[in-house]
This record gives C-alpha cells, structure tokens and sequence, in this order.
C-alpha cells in the first residue's frame, strides 16, 4: 500500500472584514486542522452538510487556495508552493456545476487543448492523438470537439470536464458533488463511468457530496466533516450503517429511505454553530444527546477506536444500532 | 457572428436605427467630395437667408454661411468626436476594470476608490475643470468626454468581471496550467467583449450629446470651425428672430443620437443571451389560457381533480409541451406525491392548477382542474385570486428566493391573513404568531419581526408553511419544499408537514424527485416523464412492485443508504426535448423491453382506477422484474 | 441609525479630500502661470511676481495644495478677480439658484420616471408600455438645450405662456407665482432626459423582480395584483433603483448648466463656463469643490435612504 496523498494539518482561515490596511476585523475558520491519508486506488468520500468546509478543503487541495497552516504530500512529495501549474499535473478537479466550468466561448476541442498544451507542452499531433484517446475512454464522440459547451446536455458537459481533467495525466482526482447537478438517471450514468475510468487508469478519488447514498455507493472509506473538522473516519460499509459520532448518526438517522417511517431525529430546529463566535469545545454538543462537561471545554481529537474508525467524540457510540 | 446580425435584422427599430445611421455615416463621408459651398466663407451680405433660398437649400447663418454646408462638416465633426470619445474611453475604462475585478484584492480596492472619488463628481464639473485646464477647444472637449466617462466603463465591466473571474472554468484554466495573462486574454476577455460592445453602443448617442454640449458652451470646437453644438449654440441669440438656424443642427443631433440609441437597444438585445430565449418577459398575474378543445367534464368528485391538463411554453417558434395531458385526483386529507426528474412537468402541473406558471411563454392549452366541481382552468382572474392562499396554498423550493426579501417575516404572514380576510392589524399580527408557533418556531413573538436573510433555511421553510396555513387551506401543493435544505434539516420539515397535516385533514400535493421522500410521506404517487403520467397509484405497490419500465429502472439506478458499494444500474440515454417527442413511447428509446409496437402509437393510461395504473404495454411482471 | 450616518459622513471625508486632489492636480495643469492671466500680458514682471507671492505660487505644489485646502476649511474659497468678489460668496448665491432649479427636476424626474417605468413594466408590450418607451427613448436623444430653445420658441415666443428667460421678473414682485412661472420650462427641459433615463431602469427593474420567486408567492398568497405590483415589486424594484437616482442627480446638476446657458438662469453652470471663458481660475476652482462636495453629501443621503430600504445592508 502507497499513499497517494497526506495531509497534515491542513487548516483555512477566511479574514472576515477586511480593510483597506491592517488586520481584519474577524476570522472565520473554514476548515479547522485536518490530517488524512488516502491510499493509491482508493476512493476517499468526503460528506458534510452546507458549510461544513468540504468545497474550501477541495480547493485548498488542488491550489486554488492557500492554506493557513499544513502541509500537502502527493506520493510522498511534499507540495510547498501553491501554483496550480505544479499540482495541475498530479492532482485534477472535477467540478460541480459542469456547464458553468466549460468557457462558453471555447470549442470543446480548445478547452481539451489547453492542459496538454500549458501542463506537458505536447505538440499538436500528439495532442490531438492523445485527446481521440481520452474521448474514447469517457464515451464522447470526436464530433463533440468543435462544438461549443452550451449545445451538450448537463451528463455529456460532466463527461467533458472529466475528459479535461484527465488530459492532464494527473493520478488524483477531486471530484466536488460531480453529479449533484444533474438529473438521477444521468447522474448513474456518471458514477459508473468514474468506477471504470478508476480502474482502467489506476485513479485515485476524493469524492465530496452531500449526498450519503451517493457516498456509501462508490467509496472505500468515508470521513465526515462538519463545522470544518474531520468527525469521524471509517469504512464505507460502517460510516453510516454503524455510525460512531452523533453527528454521523444524525446524517445516517435523517436521510430519507424506502421503508423506513418518517421521524424527526431532532424535533427542534437546531442550527449550525455560529462561524464567527464558534462554541467552545464540541462543536456538536449543541445537538449532542450525549455531550458532558468535558465536551464544553476543548474538541476532542481524532482517535482510532479499537474496530479501526477514526472518531472524534469523547463518548462515542458503541457502534451496535 | 451571422446569428447576431440575423437577430439585428428580425428587430425592426433597429433596422431603421442602422438604416438611418448608415446613411448619415455615408454621407459624412462624402462630404469632401460633394458639390458643398465652402462652410467657413462669410458673406455677410446674404445673412439669414431662410430655407429654400436660391443657391442655400437649408438657408444661411448670421455670417451668411451656407448652413447645409456647415450642417454636413458639423456632422463628420460632430460624429468623428463621437465615436473616438466613445472608443478611448471604452478600451481605457475596460482595462481599468478588468484589471481591477480580476486581480481583486487590494488592486480593486485602490483602483475603485479612485473610480469612487472620479464618479463623486457631477460629470459635468470634472469636464468643466478639464476644459477650463486645457483651454477651450474640440480636441480638449473630446479628452474631458472621454475621461468622465472612464468610471462608468471602469465599474460597469469590473462587476462583470468578478462574475467571470468567479467562474468555474477560470479555475479550471488553472489547473490546466494557463498564467494570469493567458486567463485574461482568452477565458475574460472573449466573455467580456459582449459587455463592452453593448456598453458602448449604448452610449455613443451620449458621448454625441456630451461633445456637442461643450461645443454648445463655446468650450468646444472654436470658430470658424462648427461641430453640431457651436451652430447650435452661435445660433442661440438669433432664436427668436430665425429659428431656422437652431432647428436644422438640433434636429440633426435628435436624428443621429435617436438613430443610435435604436441601433444600441438592438444590439444589446441581440447580444444579451437572457434576452435571446425572451427571459425578460414578465409573468402576468395569471397564466394564459388557450384551450381550442371542449373541456373535460368533471370525471369523479374528488377534492381536486385534473382532467387531461396540457400546458405548453411557446419561445419564438418553438412549442415546449411540458405537460401533455395529465390527470389527477386528490382526496381531502390525501398526500398524493409527483416524482419525476427535471423537465418531467412535475412543477408545472402544480402551477397550472391556480395559474402559476409563468406567460409569457407559458399557456394552458387543455384540459381542467376542478376544485370542488368548479374549473379553475380560464377561470376569471378575482376568482383565480380569491381561491389562491384561502382554499389551494403553496410551499415552494428555495425559501430564501420566495420570501421578500425587504419584509419581515410577520409582514408577509399578516398580508396572507389580511389578503382574504380582511382583520385588523393587530389581530392579523396574533394570528401570525400562532401561526409561527404552529410549525414550531421557537421564540415566535421574536421571530415575527426577522427578515428572511436573518433565519436559516429550514426556518425560512417553516415560515413558507406558516404562510401556506395562513388561511386553512383544503389542499396545500408543495413543489419540492426540502431539496433546496441539508438532510438534517429537510427530515425536521417533513415530520413536520406529515404532523400538521394529520392534525387538520389537509390535503398535500408533494412534488420531488426523491424516492424517499415519497415512501416516508405519500398515500399515493404518480410518477413523470415528459410530460405525461406513466405510472400512478398506491405508494406501496409502486414503490415495491413499479410496472412501468422507466420507474422500475429509476429506482434502480438512485442508491440509497444502507446498500454499501455497489455498481448503479444506469439508464441509458437521456430523457427526450419536450419539443420534439416522439410517437408512441417517449420512454421507448431508452427502454430495454422496447418493441416496435412502442413507437406506433400512443399508449394509454391503464389499469383499475384505483391501483396501480400504467402506460405500458409491456408492463414489468413479477418474473421479468427479477431478471432486470 | 445616526451610527450609520456618522460611520458613512466620516467615510465621505477621504473622498472629499481626493475631490479637492483631483481639481488641485487639474488646475495645476494649466500651461502659463495664473498671475499673467490674472493680470493680462501687459503686465509688468515686477507686479506678477508680486501677485505669485501673494498667491503662494513660488511655493512648491504639495506646499501649495495644504495651503488651499486650510484656507478652504476657513471658508476662505479666495477671490475672484472678473468679479472682485469673494469666490465662496458668489458660488453660495448661484448655487441658491440652481439649486432650485436642479431641485425641483430632480423632484419631477424622480416621480416620473418610476412612475412610467413601472406602468411600462405592468403592462409590457401593451400600448401604454409602447407609447412610453417611444417617448422615453425620444426623451433620452434630444439634447436638453436645443430642447430648451425650442420650448422657448413655443411656449414663450408663440403662445406667450411662460417668460422667455430669467428666474425673476425684471420689473415687478420677486414671488412664488413669479418663480414658478419662470421655472417651469427651464425645469421641464431639464427633467426630460434623466425622466427617459430613469424611467428606462425602472421598466427593466420591475420585469427584473416580476420575475422572482418571491412574486410568485406573493400571488400564490391571493395578494390582489396592484398589491403585487406596487407593494411588492416596486418595493424590491426600489433597490435598484435608488442608486440610479443618486447617478441621475448628477446627471441633473449637469445638465443645469445647459439649461441655464439657454434660460439665462443666475445659477453656478453659468458662472462657471463664464469664469472658464474668462480663465478666472479661483472661481472655477472654488465652484468645482463646492459643488462636487455638496453632490457627495447628497450621495450620502442616498445611501441611508437605501438603508432605510434594504434591511439586508448592515448599519
């Protein structure tokens, strides 16, 4: 087993306020330290609720924002500078709005152009040989090439931006609720094309949704975040069928399921902790029904369990229901 | 290219914009080479020859000066400053702004405020204080024109700017490795462009006027020289005696500015792509009806029934049948779910039924809705109104969107009260709170008095609810009230809705594109797909036994929780443009069972009225169910 | 409330001062020295040199500029020499003038212009819709001083409704009915072209938020239609809208000097090109700041009106 990628530490704080000269006013801490590993191969999910950090943390990952703190290792290399010239080539994204990540007024053949052109400096035959053989892998017509983004369909604009991230022959892959956007029987169409583009290039994915049934479907492991910290670690099979935060079991118990009676697991209406005044402690304990003193004085870190699942939480579940 | 000349063309006013602006450009350029006395030379003795005259076919000024002359070397003049005035200001304004809402930052910060501090002045003054710097004079007129104008490019093309800049495709420049340069010159730019040419065209006529202005001041072109503004503005003392020296440079100027301003409001239309599909129509208060044939009778004697509902959206020449006949009945106190994925018609069959749907471009083009007996379809707009919030109430998608966002959030209920019965203030604002207390608001008698932007969204959606109660409606039509909320959130808004319509008897309509939103909430479903009904009726069996192909496949291919890792079944293909659909089957393309007898004709509702009813006729069986 | 009023009257004090920059680095640019034009080129050097000193021109520039601008804080605006009068009072009585002039189309333009526009938006592409934008866009392609001329020509030449210039009877009592009959043209003329304008950006700000889901509800409520469109729309339309009246404002104050020019009204856009022509440099300058300043305070009063409005822009 190799690591693909390893973050230590890697934190984003967010200046709210700011001014002309001089500090800003308030800082919002966006994504608290986070330190994961992700093997070669594997698909990493990565769930959380609105605002929970997921989207800042993909693109901290791939330069497009500069982290506060940490460090980034891909293969074993640490990344020191954030120029998406340098990760472009080991590490790709896969956005969430297809149509609006496609320049409209580029031919698609432009768009798939520029990686290889400004990342690996090809030559226009090899381009064009090496594009006829990205596009036959995602199942696009070569016609495609010179038409412009706006005359595909949200699932043919998705397999584009996959076609343009593969181009840049990196190894990894962000993918941020690649398929949110789109409609539930396309959406199927793209998951199935990602699981084979994987294993016939030997991908590995960071996979961000706020999907759980998406999630628990295509990944290995699963970390959930919420508030901008890693909550809990742990297999895909057992994240959410044997939940060990509460936070985790709230997400597994409130998800909507053939089958199962309706029920509030939380009656009141609670709300995501204030990011510019944040609790002391847990952020969770709020909602937590298991939260003691301890919770309130300092967040409790990520610890291995005994089974293997990452939790951060003084008092997990046992894991039985 | 050709496309934006074509939708020039078909926009008549523009047309004649161009036509009149074309001809005027053509004859200011053949100025220098037409038969025209010469426009300096004075004679006095002819001065103030009217109109018609001998040898002066416009007349002559107070100098005796052949005026149509002087009017044709006044226009080249008075255009040439025009255009360069509008160019220079453009290309510098744009820069400024590109610059400025790309890099952002302190870079934006510092250029703005000096925009800001330009823009503080009356635009007259900063040209003033120019002119009065250089001295008067047609090329200082044209430098002070074109420098107040700088701020307004500067602003208007950074706004755009931090919108492209923002874009996804930028970041995915990026990481394609392109530099800041690069980004700028082939993502920006190309985007930008249109803006600016509209900018541009939009404000030349005003840059005319400007010019013009000073020239009129007498800090413009400076004798013998005329532009359009200095025969006006020398003509001025003789107003009252020979009108004729004003009207014929004034009138030139309202024919060149009016013909530009034409030109500049179609090529904005032409190249604005919102108004290309025709978006900027308003939705009038009811939607358009338009049924050429007879209206269905009232086929049972539910709450509300929907008999054979068509409505269709007509952009340009293009008819988009979003709902192509579509029956349904609600029982007081029933939940009845629509599921179905975007573009299946879900929306728009709920919208149809008070007349919600947007028309332009939308019409109702058949069928009926009967609200206890009576057609609500074409029915008169007080009636359509009166019934709207009181008897049929509407949760919709985004709370954050359907709420005003200037009102409290007590103002709107209060005016939900007050819309059909009218009470007095203070008695609304009670009535408002329990309602408020009713979809379990904490702290209601606060609450009541917060806008929409200071609750969360699943707050938000429970004051959508409180506002649907308002009036004890018998049927309640929410239209996919949770996707817009977090999960945790949207579970504490569906047990919510399920308990308060067990308490009043209410019926709900509940649209959504979640199979387990359905199973949790609804007594029945019906399932969509372009446009049509395929499948309907007991939650149940169609959730256990689905006999449409498509609802069989789309269940399959949504995973759910609790399943683990696994391999999706795909639906291939993708559903069908409701512009063109198909004969027969409009499933059938994508269907495994096709047979040609799919695609011949059309297919039926059927089955037993009350169960499982189906468009199929090769429906799925127990057996061939297994095997799929 | 008064917090955000202060906090924005305190934010208004750099833009002042860049104000006061601008016009100092504008009219330092003039080729020449002022004391020649001052004093006309027959002048001897002695007495220019003199009159440089007693301007502080020998000083150098940024010396120059903080003298300035601490005589301008005393209210000492300077004086001006085609006049012999002190700058500041003079710029005070013109201003009066236009003022009440600018004042009173401001006022027009305003209600007008929303007015039409938001009748357009209602009934797009109906006959009234037609007929306005066809006035409208006649309103925005004339310029508003052969405009002037020609509301002359017919109201006060041919059909004798209105005096032909002024803003006071030469002979007879200095009234309101006085004022008002020799503003009405001149006010008229002046409003057209900004009434066009706004009157545009308010037809399209209403179909902009008829389209909002919030209209939706607000008709899914059974809310009667002129509710719709003047309580809710309008209401949302407004803040849009409110920011272009500040611009418009401007626009007016503009354009004064035009209508002015043509209705020989005693306001600063005549004083002004008559001390531009006549290069009495401290006039314009003093005019300039006056003015430009009393147009950001007006601004500021713009942006607590938009606060007052919009409950989503923090105090």
């Amino acid at each position: 087993m190799t690591l693909a990628l390893r973050l230590t530490g890697l934190s984003k704080d967010f200046p709210v306020g700011k001014r002309l000269f001089g500090p800003p006013r308030a800082v919002v801490h966006a994504v608290q330290p986070v330190t994961l590993d992700v093997e070669e191969g594997e698909t990493l999910g990565i769930v959380g609720e609105s605002g929970c950090g997921k989207s800042t943390l993909a693109r901290i990952l791939v330069g497009l924002l500069q982290p506060t703190s940490g460090t980034i290792e891909i293969a074993g290399k640490p990344l020191d500078n954030a120029d998406p010239a340098v990760f472009g080539r080991m590490i790709q994204y896969v956005f969430q709005d297809p149509i609006s990540s496609l320049n409209p007024r580029k031919t698609i053949r432009q768009i798939m152009e520029a990686p290889l052109r400004h990342l690996h400096g090809m030559s226009a035959d090899a381009r064009s040989a090496r594009i006829r053989e990205i596009f036959a892998a995602v199942n696009l017509r070569e016609e495609f090439l010179d038409r412009y983004p706006h005359e595909f369909s949200g699932g043919q604009a998705q397999r584009i931006g996959i076609a343009r991230a593969l181009a840049a022959d990196a190894r990894i892959l962000i993918l941020d609720e690649p398929v949110s956007a789109l409609d539930v029987s396309v959406q199927a169409q793209v998951l199935n094309l990602l699981a084979d583009l994987k294993t016939q290039f030997g991908l590995t994915y960071l996979f961000i949704s706020h999907d759980l049934a998406v999630v628990e479907a295509v990944s290995d492991r699963v970390a959930v975040l919420y508030f901008g910290a890693v909550v809990e670690v742990g297999p895909a099979e057992q994240v959410f069928a044997r939940p060990r935060h509460p936070y985790t079991r709230l997400l597994a118990d409130s998800a909507p399921v053939v089958g199962r009676p309706l029920s509030a697991p939380e009656a009141r209406e609670t709300e995501l902790p204030d990011p510019l005044n944040p609790p002391r402690g847990c952020a969770f304990r709020a909602r937590c029904a298991h939260a003691s003193a301890l919770c309130g004085e300092t967040a409790p870190a990520l610890e291995q369990q005994p089974d293997g699942v990452w939790v951060a939480c003084y008092h997990p579940l046992t894991g039985a229901g | 290219m050709s496309g934006f000349f074509r939708l020039l063309a078909r926009n008549r006013l523009a047309l004649a914009g161009l036509i009149v602006m074309g001809l005027v450009v053509l004859l200011a350029l053949l100025t220098p080479l037409l038969p025209l006395a010469d426009p300096d030379v004075t004679n006095t003795a002819n001065r103030f020859k009217p109109p018609l005259s001998e040898g002066a076919l416009l007349g002559t000024d107070h100098l005796g000066r052949d005026l149509l002359s002087r009017l044709m070397w006044g226009t080249r003049l008075s255009l040439a400053v025009g255009f360069a005035a509008a160019v220079i200001a453009a290309t510098l304004g744009a820069a400024i702004g590109i610059i400025a809402g790309f890099y952002g930052g302190r870079t934006d910060n510092v250029i703005m405020r000096g925009v800001d501090m330009l823009m503080a002045f009356p635009y007259i003054l900063l040209a003033l204080a120019i002119v009065a710097a250089l001295g008067p004079g047609l090329m200082n007129a044209l430098i002070a024109v074109a420098a107040v104008n700088i701020p307004f490019f500067a602003r208007n093309i950074r706004g755009i700017t931090v919108g492209i800049a923002h874009k996804e495709f930028v970041d995915a420049a990026r990481l394609s490795g392109m530099t800041d340069a690069r980004i700028i010159a082939t993502e920006v730019l190309p985007n930008v462009v249109p803006v600016i040419v509209i900018a541009m065209s939009t404000t030349v006529g005003w840059m005319i006027l400007e010019t013009a202005g000073l020239s009129f001041l007498g800090l413009g072109s400076q004798p013998p020289q005329a532009d359009l503004g200095s025969m006006l503005g020398e003509a001025r003392s003789a107003l009252i005696t020979n009108p004729h020296t004003s009207v014929v440079p004034g009138v030139m100027i309202l024919i060149i500015v009016m013909a530009i301003n034409l030109l500049g409001d179609g090529v904005r239309d032409a190249l604005d792509p919102r108004l290309k599909s025709g978006a900027l129509s308003r939705p009038m208060p009811t939607t358009l009806v338009d049924r050429s044939a007879p209206v269905p009778k009232p086929s049972d004697d539910g709450l509300l029934s929907i008999t054979a509902l068509e409505t269709q959206f007509r952009v340009k020449d293009r008819v988009y049948r979003a709902v192509g006949g579509v029956d349904l009945h609600v029982e007081p106190g029933e939940c009845l779910g629509i599921i179905g994925e975007s573009g299946s018609g879900k929306s728009v069959t709920a919208l149809s039924i008070m007349g919600l749907v947007a028309s332009p471009p939308g019409v109702i083009t058949g069928g009926a809705a009967y609200y206890r007996g009576d057609d609500l379809i074409g029915a008169p707009y007080e009636v359509l109104r009166s019934l709207r919030g009181r008897h049929v109430a509407y949760i919709f998608q985004d709370p954050l969107a359907t709420l005003h966002p200037l009102y409290t959030v007590g103002d709107q209920l209060i005016e939900a009260v007050r819309a059909h019965h009218p009470t007095p203030r203070a008695e609304a604002r009670v009535r408002a709170i329990s309602l408020l207390k009713s979809v379990r608001i904490p702290n209601a008698e606060q609450r009541i008095d917060s806008y929409p932007h200071e609750m969360s969204g699943g707050m938000r959606q429970r004051v959508g609810i409180a506002m649907a109660l308002a009036n004890d409606p018998d049927i309640i039509i929410a239209d996919e009230p949770t996707t817009a909320l977090d999960v945790t959130v949207q579970a504490q808004i569906l047990s919510l809705l399920n308990d308060l319509r067990r308490e009043r008897g209410l019926a709900i309509i509940f649209i959504t594109h979640d199979f387990g939103v359905v199973a949790q909430l609804c007594d029945r479903v019906a399932v969509m797909y372009a446009g049509r009904i395929v499948e309907g009726g007991p939650t149940d069996t169609i959730l256990n036994a689905p006999a449409h192909p498509y609802t069989s496949r789309l269940m399959a291919c949504v995973p759910e929780l609790g399943q683990g890792r696994r391999v999706l079944a795909a639906i291939p293909g993708l559903p069908p443009a409701v512009d063109n659909l198909p004969t027969g089957c409009a499933f059938a393309d994508r269907c495994h069972k096709v047979q040609p007898a799919c695609r011949t004709a059309d297919i039926p509702l059927s089955g037993p009225s009350d169960g499982n009813r189906v468009r199929c006729i090769f429906p799925m069986t127990a057996s061939s169910e297994a095997s799929a | 409330m008064a917090g955000y009023i202060l906090k924005r009257l305190v934010s208004a004090i750099p833009v002042l001062l860049g104000i006061s920059v601008i016009v100092f680095v504008i009219m330092a640019m003039i080729p020449g020295d002022p004391a020649t034009a001052i004093l006309g080129s027959y002048a001897t050097p002695e007495n220019v040199e003199k009159l440089n000193r007693d301007l502080g021109l020998d000083k150098p520039m940024v010396q120059r500029y903080f003298i300035w601008l601490g005589n301008m804080l005393q209210g000492d605006f300077g004086r001006s020499f085609s006049l012999n009068r002190a700058v500041l009072d003079e710029v005070m009585e013109r201003f009066g003038a236009t003022l009440i002039l600018a004042g009173t189309s401001f006022v027009l333009c305003s209600i007008l212009g929303i007015a039409a526009g938001v009748v357009s938006a209602a009934r797009q592409y109906g006959f009234a819709d037609k007929a306005i934008t066809f006035a409208v866009l006649l309103g925005i392609s004339i310029p508003s001083f052969f405009l002037g001329m020609m509301m002359i020509l017919i109201f006060a030449v041919q059909l004798r409704w209105f005096p032909v210039s002024g803003m006071w009877p030469i002979y007879g009592a200095r009234d309101l009915s006085a004022l008002i009959s020799h503003l009405t043209l001149p006010a008229l003329a002046l409003a057209v072209v900004a009434t066009g304008v706004i009157a545009r950006l308010s037809r399209s700000a209403m179909l902009e938020v008829l389209r909002q889901d919030f209209i939706r509800t607000a008709r899914a409520k059974g809310v009667h239609e002129r509710s719709v469109i003047w309580r809710h729309a309008l209401r949302a339309a407004m803040v849009s809208i409110i920011p272009v009246l500040g611009v418009q404002a401007g626009f007016v104050l503009s354009g004064a000097v035009y209508i002015e020019m043509v209705f020989q009204w005693p306001g600063v856009g005549r004083m002004l090109v008559d001390a531009i022509l006549k290069r009495d440099i401290l006039l314009v300058q003093g005019g300039v700041v006056f003015v430009a300043a009393c147009y950001v305070l007006f601004n500021i009063a713009v942006d607590v009106a938009q606060s007052l409005l919009d409950p989503r822009i923090k105090t």
